[in-house]
């Protein structure tokens, strides 16, 4: 599943991350039209941020985050030229990264 | 062999749970970065709340903004950004207080991050107060704003 990442330059100095990952979450409440079953729970669970390798900081979502989930951190510590990298992991083992260099 | 790391790796996850019943690792689990599925499992706001950011005092404050929709056309996806002026910022918690799961999403701040900034987009259920808080200096610090829902984004 893709994953995209952005990175701006934020106001008060350092960058702002913004990651948008192609996913349903599920909630687990919702029925097929057709079958009239509940769909499954699938939903990311954590989505971790890294700067140049070191974890910085971790969103925990869940069931109540829209599809397509859209996250913004802000990253006071990065500098021009430093690695960015993002991976998530769902409640069923799917995972997704992205990464991208700091301009 | 195999039995040997299985033997291993059940001493150091009962020494944990000990650890956990002593109340030690309250501070190592922003370390360690576990998914808190006590607070995404309740069904009660206030009892999230606790579970994740444990018996911490909680204090309005004016240093968390909210930027919300003050009515939302959509339930499915309504934008909601957290930005605050507090330093050393531990972590942040978004909860929707009428959903059925009213702990949405969290932010662990580690070192090398600000936690000056959170952004998501969340379902709703119904018109509800959406409260943000913010875990600096060993406080918490919340704001709260009603966000109106017209159509709801909760089951179907």
């Amino acid at each position: 599943m893709a994953t995209k990442m952005k990175i701006k330059k934020a106001k008060d100095g350092g960058y702002q991350v913004l990651v948008l990952a192609k996913h349903p979450m599920e909630t687990g409440l919702r029925k097929d039209k057709k079958t009239g079953k509940k769909i499954p729970k699938h939903f990311i669970k954590t989505m971790k941020f890294h700067l140049n390798g070191t974890p910085v900081a971790q969103a925990n979502l869940a069931q109540g985050v829209s599809k397509n989930p859209l996250i913004g951190v802000s990253l006071s510590d990065a500098k021009s030229g430093d690695k960015v990298s993002v991976n998530w992991i769902d409640n069923t083992g799917g995972t997704g990264s992205v990464e991208a260099t700091v301009k | 062999m195999k039995r040997r790391i299985l033997l291993k790796g059940t001493a150091a996850s009962a020494s944990l749970v000990a650890a956990a019943a002593a109340g030690w690792l309250v501070p190592v689990r922003l370390l360690a970065a576990d998914w808190p599925q006590t607070a995404f499992e309740s069904d009660d706001a206030g009892n999230a709340i606790q579970d994740y950011f444990g018996d911490a005092a909680v204090v309005d404050s004016d240093q968390v903004v909210i930027k919300a929709p003050l009515q939302a056309e959509n339930g499915a996806v309504v934008p909601i950004k957290v930005t605050t002026t507090l330093a050393n910022v531990e972590s942040i918690a978004i909860i929707v207080e009428k959903n059925p799961i009213p702990f949405v999403a969290s932010l662990d701040v580690l070192s090398g991050a600000s936690g000056a900034l959170f952004s998501t987009r969340v379902k709703m259920g119904q018109t509800s107060p959406v409260t943000c808080l913010v875990k600096a200096g060993g406080k918490v610090h919340r704001a709260s704003q009603v966000v109106k829902v017209t159509v709801g984004g909760c089951g179907g």
